[in-house]
């Protein structure tokens, strides 16, 4: 392997927000990689089914319009310099990834066409069937390869290098020949997305794993907002599919085992679209309380018709289908709420900058503050590529007149080959790496969901305690270099668990309700004391907690109805 | 249900026969609607940590998991288990046509190679609009058949031509170029891609494959390439690039691929229609492409001849206008 692989900006992780910062920097003139432990067009920004928002002026929408759904479903918890920029900027961003070929629905006059989502006012959702997210990640990697990025793809980062407080680079393994290898690099865009898998059921991919978060973590980089998990409120029962927002955009109705839209209790006015975290609630009260079945409550899109499921709604239908063995267009699919997203995340600037030097984070991973106590459906991919390109042109300017940090790479390199051999060398004989994953989820989907109190996350950061000592111990059986997808998802495992400590201590201290946070013992929102950002850094006994203040620049908090 | 799930390993690294490929067999118990790929990570989880497989999404959306299940190609999360035990058992190998790295992994240089030789972004001659470019929502959802690839490489691993001719651009990349050449946006005023159908005209190109339909069994979106492939057959024609070297290729091409003969049955009547209506016959057929895609009918050959009627029949009821042949890139009605 070439000792001497550098770059003046690396980006870890091929997502959306990834390739997007990745075009930026090409753009801007610096040497630019990318580095991803899946081919791009795997990354986890595909499943992304129900659309992008975006206020576009030429229709008579409003950006500030857009800043007030968001910053209300973030129950004024999101920063608002930050969503001021991302609403100001989504139309331009929007119609860049047309020009870049995404196959966009169309109005009768062959404009962009929209869908309404939860918790806006207007419908401002734009969207490619209902595989919205897969179309985006695709044109984006046609991007990639016209732009001449150096791709190292199904290359696992293991570590973050820091010297004399800046970025130096990472250290990461081919997966395909299992070398470690050292790729310098001048400033490091963390785009590895969210952290999913943690819980169990999720409606994420297999390979979310909170890596990037669990690694800045490690290095001395503060997270924030990470009690603000999102549960979906349509999930399947079982295998925790996604069945997209998309379904009630488009009119379907939320129904209790009796048919009734119990929606009306909760939110009057905007019914099965108020935002998630209201949604969701409603459905496990139901269900707590009596009114659903195995569990669930049903999504029933019956009324809407044939022509128009076949038309918007086809990938979900076939997801039904294959993993529900329920047809919605004859009958309602039971769904209930499932873990979906992270708002919380790599604590960083309107730039993506964070604050360890010359490191920047963007997408799920990242946290600017644009989402806040819980995310509007349809704003993720635009916080992807808005602050995706964001950080790239940054870094890129940051590269102009610096060099690269001096650092020993060998020493890095053997350090970090004894770590992973340690590993390979342990006894067969302690819990697989996929028990203790199913523990931990278990224990998080327990505690630290839709309902939380203060009894039940103690019970689970005991939990987490006892697995990490189990984590110390867990065996890797194959010994192999090739393709060893057992070692890194032992790897894996350990980020997991990082971000689940720092998720559970951030519940456990915010006392108070407020966004996708419901403390049963804390039932109320609490401005005088909990209006502020929870950061978390790596101490000695685990997360250490201190605090931000939240942005606010003309939206005063007010009590949020739908 | 319990089952066997008898997978084909190999690891280049084993110092005894293990280099070579050889069948290693799994017993499990699963749940009645458990995937095949459910199965395979229950295997690796709990019992064998050795087996490498890619996987991620669990629903058929990011393309990593297609590997032939009982000797065909599909992706394996998009397989439920208790549909395809033969006997107690599924056999599952890693795809063809690309080399085996470890497992069921294999490598797929060659697959990206190929889309990278379409030149696989936009390419609009002249300016751009300053809003959104302005075309039929129609446009746009023929399209969206096409983008729906997830790039799996199921199409490649079981192209016949591909098997024998690794110069051939193959299903998947063919098929996204026909996603620019059915593009208004891609080429010139008129959307017509000049130069990339020109280069597809080229051996290596759309004249290359013998129609064997193998792809459209195999891929599990609906992509249906090889209809695609026709279609930038007809478009390069009314282009003027018909009869070049590209074709005669074929021809003496077609010969040598023992499938083709009797698929010619069932291209016949449709080339007398017109193939460029084929994305229409898909959207009046749901049904009836969905059956095919999905594997509920028999095996190749006896499927083309059974479905012969079938097609003819909706070839008739879709009463192609006479321009229909013509590259028109507004409307997939033609
Ligand atoms: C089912 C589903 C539906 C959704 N629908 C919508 C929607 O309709 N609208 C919306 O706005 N949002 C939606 N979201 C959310 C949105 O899709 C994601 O938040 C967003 O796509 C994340 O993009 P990203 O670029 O940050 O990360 P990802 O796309 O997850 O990419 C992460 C990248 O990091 C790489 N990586 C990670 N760790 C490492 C490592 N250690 N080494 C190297 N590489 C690494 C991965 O390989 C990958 O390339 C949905 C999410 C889900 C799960
Ligand atoms: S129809 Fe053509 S492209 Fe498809 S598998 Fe057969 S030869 Fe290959
Ligand atoms: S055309 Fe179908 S089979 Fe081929 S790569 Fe695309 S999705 Fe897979
Ligand atoms: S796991 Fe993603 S396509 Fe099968």
């Amino acid at each position: 392997m070439p000792e001497d692989l550098q770059h003046d900006v690396l980006i870890v992780g091929a997502g959306l927000a990834g390739m997007r910062a990745a075009i930026a920097a090409r753009a801007g003139g610096a040497d630019t990689a990318i580095i991803s432990k899946v081919h791009p067009v795997r990354s986890h920004s595909n499943a992304a089914q129900g659309g992008i928002n975006a206020a576009l002026l030429d229709r008579g929408d409003d950006w500030e319009d857009h800043a007030y759904d968001t910053i209300k479903g973030s129950d004024f918890l999101g920063d608002q310099d930050a969503i001021e920029v991302m609403c100001r900027q989504a139309g331009a961003s929007l119609i860049d990834m047309e020009h870049m070929g995404v196959t966009f629905n169309r109005d009768d006059e062959g404009r962009l066409g929209t869908r309404a989502f939860g918790g806006q006012r207007r419908a401002r959702t734009f969207f490619v069937g209902d595989f919205t997210g897969q179309a985006l990640l695709h044109v984006m990697f046609e991007q990639l390869i016209k732009s001449g990025v150096q791709r190292y793809e199904e290359w696992f980062v293991t570590s973050l290098i820091m010297e004399e407080g800046r970025a130096a680079g990472v250290i990461a393994l081919e997966i395909r020949t299992g070398e470690l290898c050292v790729i310098r690099a001048k400033t490091v865009i963390f785009a590895t997305g969210g952290c999913g898998r943690l819980f169990e059921p999720s409606t994420n991919a297999l390979i979310v794993t909170g890596d990037g978060m669990g690694l800045i973590y490690n290095a001395g980089g503060q997270l924030m907002d990470m009690e603000m998990v999102q549960y979906h409120p349509t999930t399947l029962a079982g295998s925790g599919v996604l069945i997209s927002e998309a379904a009630r955009g488009e009119g379907a109705y939320l129904r209790d085992k009796d048919g009734n839209r119990f929606m009306e209790k909760y939110a009057p006015n905007m019914m099965e679209l108020a935002s998630r975290d209201v949604v969701s609630r409603a459905e496990q009260t139901e269900i707590n309380g009596g009114n659903g079945v195995d569990g669930c409550v049903y999504l029933d899109c019956t009324h809407l018709g044939e022509a128009l499921i076949m038309e918007k709604l086809i990938q979900i239908r076939e997801i039904g289908i294959d993993l529900a063995g329920v047809d919605m267009i004859k009958e309602p699919i039971p769904i209930r709420p499932g873990m979906h997203y992270i708002m919380g995340g790599i604590k960083t600037d309107v730039n993506g900058l964070t604050n360890l030097s010359g490191v920047y984070a963007a997408g799920e991973c990242a946290n600017v503050s644009v989402h806040g106590g819980n995310r509007l459906g349809a704003n993720s991919l635009l916080d992807t590529i808005v602050f995706g390109e964001r950080a790239g042109n940054h870094a890129s300017d940051a590269v102009r007149n610096t060099g690269f940090a001096d650092f020993d790479a060998n020493a890095a390199l053997a350090q970090e080959r004894r770590r992973i051999q340690e590993m390979l060398d342990r006894p067969e004989n302690g819990d697989r790496w996929g028990a203790i994953r199913k523990d931990m989820g278990d224990s998080m989907n327990r505690n630290v969901a839709v309902f939380r109190n203060e009894e039940g996350i103690q019970e689970t950061l005991g939990d987490l305690h006892d697995l990490r000592r189990r984590y110390e111990n867990v065996p890797v059986q194959n010994k192999g270099k090739t393709f060893n997808t057992d070692l890194i998802f032992a790897l894996e495992l350990g980020y997991m668990l990082d971000c689940a400590d720092t998720i559970a201590v951030g519940a456990l201290e915010r006392r108070e309700s407020r966004g996708a946070q419901f403390r049963v013992d804390y039932p109320e929102r609490n401005d005088e004391e909990w209006l502020h950002h929870i950061v978390l850094t790596k101490g000695d006994g685990g997360p250490q907690v201190s605090e931000l203040p939240v942005v606010i620049t003309k939206w005063t908090p007010e009590e949020r109805k739908y | 249900m319990d089952v066997t799930i008898r997978v084909k390993r190999q690891d280049p690294e084993a110092g005894d026969e293990r280099r070579l490929p050889y069948w290693q067999d799994y017993p499990v118990t699963i749940a009645d609607n458990a995937t095949v790929l459910d199965a395979l990570i229950q295997i690796r989880e709990d019992d064998d940590g050795t087996l490498s497989l890619r996987c991620s999404c669990r629903s058929a959306i990011c393309g990593s998991c297609a590997v032939r299940i009982n000797g065909h190609a599909g992706l394996a999360c998009k397989t439920i288990a208790n549909t395809v035990v033969q006997d107690g058992v599924i056999a599952v190998e890693p795809a063809g046509v690309m080399p085996v790295v470890k497992d069921l992994v294999v490598n797929f240089d060659l697959f990206w190679e190929k889309i990278e030789a379409v030149d696989p972004y936009l390419k609009h001659m002249g300016q751009e609009p300053e809003g959104e470019y302005i075309v039929s929502n129609e446009a746009m959802l023929h399209l969206s058949g096409v983008t729906a690839c997830i790039m799996c490489g199921a199409c490649v691993s079981d192209c016949t031509v591909l098997e024998v001719d690794p110069t051939f651009l193959g299903p998947a990349a063919l098929a996204k170029a026909y996603r620019f050449t059915a593009d208004p946006r891609d080429g010139d005023a008129e959307g017509v891609s000049m130069e990339r159908l020109w280069a597809l005209s080229e051996p290596t190109g759309i004249w290359d494959c013998t129609r064997c339909n193998e792809c459209v069994q195999a891929c599990p979106k609906g992509v249906a390439p090889m209809d695609r492939i026709m279609a930038m057959r007809e478009q390069a024609i009314q282009a003027g690039y018909d009869n070049n070297n590209g074709a005669r290729h074929t021809d003496a091409f077609t010969e040598s691929v023992g499938h083709s003969g009797r698929l010619d049955e069932l291209r016949l009547p449709i080339k007398s229609v017109g193939m460029m209506n084929l994305p229409a016959l898909m959207d009046y057929m749901p049904v009836a492409f969905r059956a095919m895609r999905r594997g509920k009918m028999p095996p190749i050959a006896h499927k083309n001849v059974e479905n012969v009627d079938a097609v003819r029949r909706i070839f008739a009821r879709t009463q192609p206008e006479p321009e229909a042949a013509k590259v028109s890139n507004n409307s997939p009605f033609g």
